[in-house]
Parts: structure tokens; sequence; C-alpha cells
């Protein structure tokens, strides 16, 4: 794991509880307890009512593909032995949108509306992606 | 107040795009563009009082419009960067017209130029983006708009061909374009899908290619307009619309901005689509055109591709679309890919058209696009 190349997340304070959730190999996500609204990415504010009073919470990490791509050339120098790889967005059960590869289904077999379900990656000593898979 | 009918486009100039980095700097290139529309317009460089730019991918630095105020040596009493990727150019227009409007200059130079950006030359990405897009390869434009354009087949049965058929008749239109790119040849649907998948469903010949290049128009008030050697280029509508960032948070995927943008230009200009003589839509993919001619209401939504496959887009069609060659066939020098789209639609109210020519063109469509889907400019233009 320590020749990983590819472009890593580099955590804030605000999104730093997600990628610890995901090292723990949970989908944490935030909801503000204002409105009651799911959100994702992480912020410091509600993306509907602007409060400033949100709280990480565990989701079920279920959800369907909502729209994928299959790279067929690297959309980075640093993929190019992936090729070919899904990029996809996942609507999350609880309703937002997150980015993602699609992993553990062959490519033939992608289609838009199938359930998913987080599946959890270990790409370095200190990070873990959250990747998804076929229900 | 609006600002409908206030402002023209009186002159422009274009540079040919050069597939290579060139041996030339954006500045450079500003510069020469600069000259070449003062001129265009009948102008001094002592008339320019207002300046509207857009950073240069490969020369990316803040507080530009300085840099280029400095190195034009002009002196604006209005001056900015119109920051809206490919819908700048189009964002410059309307902002023009309300400096003026608004009393704040005369004569506005709108100008950019970039030449091909090496990697190392890009600008960082959105933070958000770089966090969570860029780790699973949603990088730049390309996978953006692959993921708008598989969701646009499945929610409405879009096809392959019909996406493929923008690009045919586009380039069309850049073989009577002696600037385009790629105007030596035409091509056919089957060249279209028979080019390399790139970034599944778009195939090579669907997606621009990055160059060289800049473009600069001049913008005034309608009434100095006249006393310039050319048709002025009334703006008689504008809309713009934003609100996302990364596509994976777009509201849709496949009903985009532009629909309150060229609602907001169409009902400026009093008009309706179906009055346009041509449309000069921002076509960064294929895609982009089909979801662009939707939302403007040139069809219902979900039938852009069978609007596309069932009508000419070429300059000599029934229906013309990019009569440049869009940027799939022009190339795509940085934000001067955006004007392309502007300067072309200029040229043909203006009667400059040449061999591709719109007969009788007297109102057109131009929408500039950002990001993925993220910044729209929707803008009427007419004589
Ligand atoms: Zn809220």
């Amino acid at each position: 794991m320590g020749d990983y190349t590819k472009p890593l997340p580099h955590p804030n304070e605000v999104s730093q509880p997600f990628w610890d959730a995901a090292k723990r190999h949970e989908l944490q996500i935030q909801r503000c307890n204002a409105c009651g609204t799911y959100i994702f990415y992480p912020r410091e504010a509600c993306s509907e009512c602007l409060a400033a009073d949100l709280i990480w919470i565990p989701v079920s990490g279920r959800g369907q593909l909502y729209s994928y791509t299959i790279a067929q050339a690297p959309t980075h120098p640093a993929f190019t032995d992936d090729v070919p790889y899904v990029i996809a967005i996942i609507e999350l059960e609880e309703g937002p949108h997150i980015t993602t590869n699609l992993v553990g289904c062959p490519i033939e077999d992608v289609t838009i509306g199938m359930p998913v379900v987080a599946a959890f990656e270990d790409v370095s000593a200190e990070m873990t992606l959250v990747k998804f898979r076929p229900e | 107040m609006s600002i409908k009918g206030k402002a023209a486009i009186s002159g422009f100039a274009e540079m040919a795009p050069q597939k290579g980095a060139g041996n030339i700097t954006p500045l450079g290139i500003i510069a020469n563009m600069a000259r070449e529309a003062i001129a265009d317009a009948g102008l001094e460089k002592s008339d320019i009082d207002g300046l509207l730019t857009g950073w240069a991918l490969s020369d990316y630095s803040v507080l530009w419009p300085s840099v280029v105020a400095d190195y034009l040596q002009i002196r604006p009493a209005y001056f900015n960067q119109v920051e809206l990727g490919g819908a700048s150019a189009a964002g410059m227009v309307w902002r023009a017209a309300a400096a003026i409007e608004a009393g704040m200059c005369n004569t506005v130079l709108c100008v950019v130029g970039d030449r091909r950006a090496r990697a190392r030359q890009m600008p960082p990405f959105p933070s958000i983006e770089a966090e969570f897009d860029a780790p699973y390869g949603l990088i730049a434009a390309n996978p953006g708009y692959a993921l708008i354009a598989q969701r646009h087949k499945y929610e409405y049965g879009t096809t392959a061909e019909q996406m493929a058929k923008v690009a045919v008749d586009q380039r069309k239109s850049a073989c009577q374009n002696p600037s385009a790119l790629f105007g030596n040849k035409e091509i056919d649907i089957d060249d279209v899908l028979n080019s390399r998948m790139i970034v599944d469903p778009l195939h090579l010949l669907e997606i621009v290619s990055p160059c060289t290049g800049g473009g600069a128009f001049i913008v005034t008030s309608t009434e100095r307009a006249k006393d310039g050697p050319h048709n002025p280029v009334v703006l008689l509508g504008a809309g713009e619309a934003g609100g996302h960032s990364s596509i994976t948070h777009a509201r849709s995927l496949t009903t985009s901005l532009v629909k309150p943008a060229a609602e907001a230009a169409f009902h400026m200009a009093e008009v309706s689509p179906q009055d346009m003589d041509f449309v000069q839509p921002y076509d960064c993919y294929t895609i982009t055109v089909i979801v662009t001619l939707e939302d403007a209401g040139f069809c219902e939504k979900g039938e852009g591709g069978r609007f596309v496959a069932d009508h000419d887009l070429s300059y000599a069609g029934d229906f013309p679309c990019n009569t440049h060659g869009g940027q799939l066939s022009f190339g795509q020098p940085g934000l001067a890919g955006g004007m392309s789209h502007v300067i072309e639609g200029a040229r043909q109210l203006m009667g400059r058209g040449e061999g591709r020519q719109v007969k009788d063109a007297s109102i057109g469509y131009v929408n500039g696009n950002g990001g993925i889907m993220a910044e729209q400019c929707s803008l009427v233009l007419g004589v």
C-alpha cells in the first residue's frame, strides 16, 4: 500500500470525521439539527437553512447507482493500470449524492438504478476510500 | 430598467487555433487580439475605457485584469475578470452593456487568450472536488460530461448515433471555416462511433481538443456602434444561472441551468427560441449541445437526441448550429473557446460569415457554459 499514487483526500477539520468513520469502515454523513436535512459533502452550515448546527450520524451505506461512466482512458495518469474503471454517482438512501468507484461488478452488468452498498478500501495506512459494490 | 438594446458588439478579432503551445504567451495573444479588435471596430486604443478579461490557464495569477491593463497600457474606468469558465465571454457581453448603461464607461474591450496548458500549469481544483471527487478519478471535464450523457441516455433513450450527429453536422460547417483546427475533412456518424472510446459513452470525436488561441470583441453603446464600420450587433437579451460546482451535487444531471438562463434571455429580448435564425451553443461535448437545445426551449425536454437527428445543423441546414464548426471542430483555446460562440454569432449577424454565412441572419442565440454545466450565460443578439 506504500506505493499508492492516485490523488488522496486531504481532510480538514470539517471533513475529518467523515474519513475517520471511513477508516472504521463506517459511512457517516451530516444531518441538520434545525431542519433535518441530510448533508454531503461535509459543511459547517446546513445547505438548506444555513443553520450552523450539524451532527454526524451513521447512515445505512445503501443507495442506488444514479449515473456512471466507464473510463476507457485514464482520467489521471495514476489511474492508467485501472482502465477500464467505473466512476459513479451514488444516490444514498438518505438522499445525498456521492462520487465513488463502483467495484466488484463486471462492466457489462453496470446499470443505472442498481442497488449498491458501501465497500471500504484501505488505500494507505491513514486513508480509507468509500467505494460501492452491488448489494 | 433593462439593458435590452442598449449596447452592441461593434468589432471583433479571433486567432486561428493552433494545436501546439506555440511560440507566444497568453499576454502576447491578448495584445494581438486587442489591436485587431480595436481596429476592426474602427477605434483607437485611447477609445477603450473598459476592460473585461478572463484567466489564462497557462499563465494563472491573481489580479489578472491589472496584468492585462498594464500589458496593453490602457487605463480602464471599469475593469474586472469574468470568472465563469466557458461562460466567461458570454458573461462579458452583458456586463459590458450594464457598465455602459450605468455610465461607468463607454467602450469595453473583452479579451481572452490562452496557450495549450501543460499539466503542471493547471490552477488548483476546488478543494471539495479535490477531496471528494478526484480520489475516484472524477477529474476535469471528461468524466463529468460522461455522467451527464449516461443519465440522459437512461432517462430519455438518447442514442450514441444521435450524439454523434452533432459532431458530424458541425464538421460540415468547420470545413467552410479556414480557422478551424479540424476543418479539412467531413466525418460521418461511423467515424465518430469508431473513434476511440474515452469515457463511455463519449468517444474521442465527441470531445473538444485543447489548443492555443484567443479572441476579443468590443462592446459599446448601440448609438456609438452605429459610427463604426460594421452593422452593430445589438444585445437584445441576456440571462445567467449557476448553483453547483461538482456535477455530483448538481440538482439535476439532465435538466441544466441553461433553462433559467435562456428563459431570462428570451424574456428580456421578448422573442422565442423559434424566432432564431441560428444558434451558437457551447459544445465542449456532443451531449452539451443536446442538453442546451432542450433546456433553451428549441425542443421538448428529452427530445434533443431526436431533434439533432431530424435537423441539418450545418450552416446551410434548417437549424444552423455552431456555424464555425463548434469547439468540437474549431478547437478549445481556453476561454477563447467560449468566446468563439459569441464571435461567430456577431460574425453571422454582421454578414461576415463568408463561405458559411447563414442566409438573411438577423437574430441568433448564443450560450456560454462553464465547468460541468455549472455556469450558464445565454444571449440573444440581433441586427
Ligand atoms: Zn437545515
